[in-house]
């Protein structure tokens, strides 16, 4: 539909001052989202990308942090290859993929069939239990790993408490008792149970946040189609297999995604159940708190570049392999 | 009536000037070592009613984080701050630094301060840029159910360390551990026993020494303790460490002159009497811990913070105040003769404990700090010595192992 130029326009013609005004005006609603959005710039811009550019241009260089700026100095790619020739990075790598595949796995394979549980029970219960669930994942991790601490101290901690308790059970007793030989286990003072400690408490917290997700996807599931598989006799492990696993398909590569990212970049958790120092034989070091006592202990902050340049090559590799792997269909396309 | 309107105006500009005309400064340090910088400041207003001085406290790693921080931006940091004995060595000695000798002087003070405080505080080139806030004399504190109360005298078992590990075998048959973790016996051996003209795991050329004679010695006694099961097998500030240190379930704790303070205020009141203080085993001597005060070359108001610094840590009363309150051991000799030192500590059983720690204070060898001490230490108590204890392995190989993963980690300093 074509309009006809108004009464406004032609009178702009013949009065320049309220053209000059309408000018000024259009120039402003076109400023105006720019305005309002530089907060937002300027704040990405300083501690985003100027971060993310220093660090780049920090690991082709040699820094001692306390020494100054000027103590600069250009190294090349050498940061990289000694980061590649250090037997800590290649440990402290492994450990984290290692904790990155017990929690992150356990996760997903506890929360996606509990989440389907808890739907077919009914909103009262779910809503009780998803709170419940919910929990740790909002509660303060520091605070969260220092209780766990505790939990997992060998003469007092209440898990060995529990486990002498529940094996010296009467009937347990008798297929148990070769439990008390190993107790107490020392989960933060040995070198193959500081993993599992960790990972249990990873899961602990974040398999809440999972549950949620998948709870969500369930419910997107429409009555119809359920109705349907139970028309056609569909019992409810075939329900659960060929109806709402296709169908949570998506949200598990959501789920994966986010898990392997913050696997990688695993922190807190083992900082504080360590103590800081990566735990006998370092086999609690991730490769995220290596960089950072590289960076802050060591005071060598091109070397912690460096590496965690090479960590975001490698989250970078891992989450494309997932994309490969799940395709399109991870994100719902057919 | 006009002559008073007058005379309120000049008083007023006068006031205003004189604000204006304040220095004011920022002292950052953490939690405890802050607290007399508050409670007493009107004492330092009292002598310098021209200087200002704002408190910023954050807790150990924040603070020591942050400083590292500001002097790599060359802006930020405090007038004057603390530095932990810890963190000395890789941070003096990178030059962020007023250097005290040639600004002012700071050299003439040295007979103020026990010999191996004022040492520390000095960089490579033999200048001072820190001056000692308080030390931490080391000892061995023992309960005296597991020693007097079975006939055993500390002076005994503290003989040697085969003596130690002797009474150790005998507490053992008794059901009570030796120490907490066996590591505690190679840190002391390691941080004490050092030889003249070394630092902690340097030589004078800044060589690691990690594999020489002392490693070794340290190393296989902590081995042996392991393995005679003489430790509770917890390590320093677990859980189960603050249960022994409560219920006396292993027998001896080495450390600082302010671990007393620590027991007998929060960690465990209820043990007053129980313990016992004694020199450390071999008659070596050693310090556990301390506070040092330098200015940031950044700084612009070097005058105003060297005031405040030597105000903390060579005004008698305030070091004594900090002794008092925040059982933090003063470095200053001046307060040695104080009434304080000769008072028997109840909490101690009656011993004269500051006298003993005066003794230690006095006679610890001087041992310079090292650049790379952060690097070696990670690597020797973190990673060698562990593996040494909790696994069993060869101490010759897991020291020649560290010594080479020192020199590569070094590889910039």
């Amino acid at each position: 539909m074509s309009r006809s130029p108004s009464l406004g326009a032609i009178a702009n013609v013949k009065n320049p001052q309220r053209k000059q005004r309408r000018s000024f005006n259009q120039i402003s609603a076109k400023l105006a989202p720019y305005g309002f959005l530089t907060p937002f710039i300027v704040l990405f811009f300083v501690f985003s990308v100027f971060g993310f550019v220093f660090s780049l241009y920090l690991s082709f260089h040699q820094w001692n942090p306390v020494a100054g700026m000027a103590s600069m100095r250009f190294v090349g790619f050498e940061n990289y290859t000694f980061s590649l020739g250090e037997p800590d990075f290649y440990k402290s790598l492994y450990n984290t993929i290692w904790l990155g595949l017990a929690s992150g796995l356990s996760q997903h394979l506890v929360a996606i069939p509990m989440a389907y549980l808890l739907v077919s029970l009914g909103s009262k219960f779910r809503h009780f239990m998803t709170s419940a669930f919910f929990l740790p994942f909002i509660t303060s991790t520091v605070a969260v790993s220092l209780i766990f601490v505790n939990m997992y101290s060998a003469n007092v901690g209440i898990i060995n408490k529990a486990i002498v308790a529940l094996v010296n059970l009467p009937v347990i007793n008798w297929f148990m008792d070769w439990v008390n030989a190993f107790m107490p286990l020392r989960w933060l003072e040995d070198r193959t149970l500081i993993k599992p400690a960790i990972a249990i408490l990873q899961f602990w917290k974040f398999v809440g946040f999972h549950l949620v997700i998948y709870i969500s996807g369930i419910l997107t599931l429409s009555k119809e189609v359920e109705e349907a598989a139970i028309l056609d006799g569909a019992n409810w492990r075939q329900r659960f297999w060929h109806v709402a696993l296709p169908h949570l398909r998506p949200f598990i590569f959501f789920g994966v995604t986010l898990t392997i990212i913050g696997s990688l970049q695993m922190f807190e958790e083992p900082f504080i159940i360590t103590n800081g120092t990566g735990g006998i034989g370092n086999s609690g070091l991730t490769i995220s708190m290596f960089l950072y006592k590289v960076a802050w202990e060591w005071l060598d902050m091109g070397w912690a570049s460096a590496m965690s340049w090479l960590l975001f090559l490698i989250i970078a590799a891992v989450t494309a392999v997932q994309f490969f792997v799940f395709g399109k269909k991870g994100l719902g396309e057919h | 009536m006009e002559l008073k309107k007058l005379s309120l105006a000049l008083l007023l500009v006068g006031t205003t000037a004189a604000a204006q005309a304040a220095t004011t400064i920022r002292y950052d340090c953490w939690p405890n070592h802050d607290k007399t910088a508050v409670d007493k400041i009107d004492d330092f207003y009292a002598a310098n009613p021209d200087i200002k001085v704002e408190v910023l406290s954050n807790n150990w790693v924040d603070h020591h984080n942050k400083l590292t921080t500001a002097l790599a931006t060359g802006d930020g940091a405090g007038d004057l701050v603390c530095i932990d004995v810890e963190k000395i060595g890789a941070i003096v000695n990178q030059g962020g630094f007023t250097d005290l000798t040639s600004a002012f002087g700071a050299d003439k003070d040295a007979e103020k301060f026990v010999d191996f405080a004022f040492a520390q505080g000095k960089g490579t080139d033999g200048n001072v840029y820190a001056l000692p806030l308080n030390i931490g004399p080391g000892v061995m504190y023992y309960r005296r159910e597991h020693m007097q109360d079975l006939g055993f005298k500390p002076e005994e078992v503290t003989k040697d360390w085969d003596a130690l590990i002797d009474w150790g075998v005998e507490l053992k048959k008794k059901g009570v551990p030796l120490v907490g973790h066996a590591g505690s016996i190679a840190q002391t051996i390691i941080n004490t026993e050092v030889e003249e003209g070394n630092s902690i795991y340097f030589d004078a050329d800044d060589k690691p020494i990690v594999t020489s004679e002392r490693f070794v010695k340290a190393f296989t006694y902590a081995q042996k303790a392991r393995e005679l099961g003489l430790d509770g097998r917890f390590g320093d500030w677990s859980s189960e460490w603050f249960e022994g240190l409560k219920q006396g379930s292993f027998a001896i704790q080495f450390s600082g002159a302010w671990l007393a303070g620590f027991l007998e205020s929060w960690i465990a009141p209820d043990t007053a009497g129980k313990w016992g203080v004694e020199g450390l085993p071999a008659g070596f001597y050693g310090s556990w811990g301390g506070t040092f005060l330098a200015i940031p070359a950044q700084s612009e108001n070097k005058e105003a913070a060297y005031k405040l610094a030597q105000w903390l840590t060579q005004d008698r009363d305030i070091v004594l105040y900090e002794f008092d309150t925040n059982a933090a051991f003063p470095a200053l000799r001046a307060t040695f003769d104080a009434p304080m030192f000769d008072e028997e500590m109840a909490f101690l059983g009656g011993q004269q404990a500051r006298l003993l720690w005066k003794d230690i204070a006095e006679n610890i060898p001087s041992v310079k700090p090292s650049k790379a001490d952060n690097i070696a230490r990670a690597i020797i108590l973190e990673q060698a010595l562990p593996s040494v204890v909790e696994e069993g392995k060869d101490v010759k190989v897991a020291l020649a192992e560290a010594e080479k993963l020192i020199v590569r980690r070094m590889r910039n300093l």
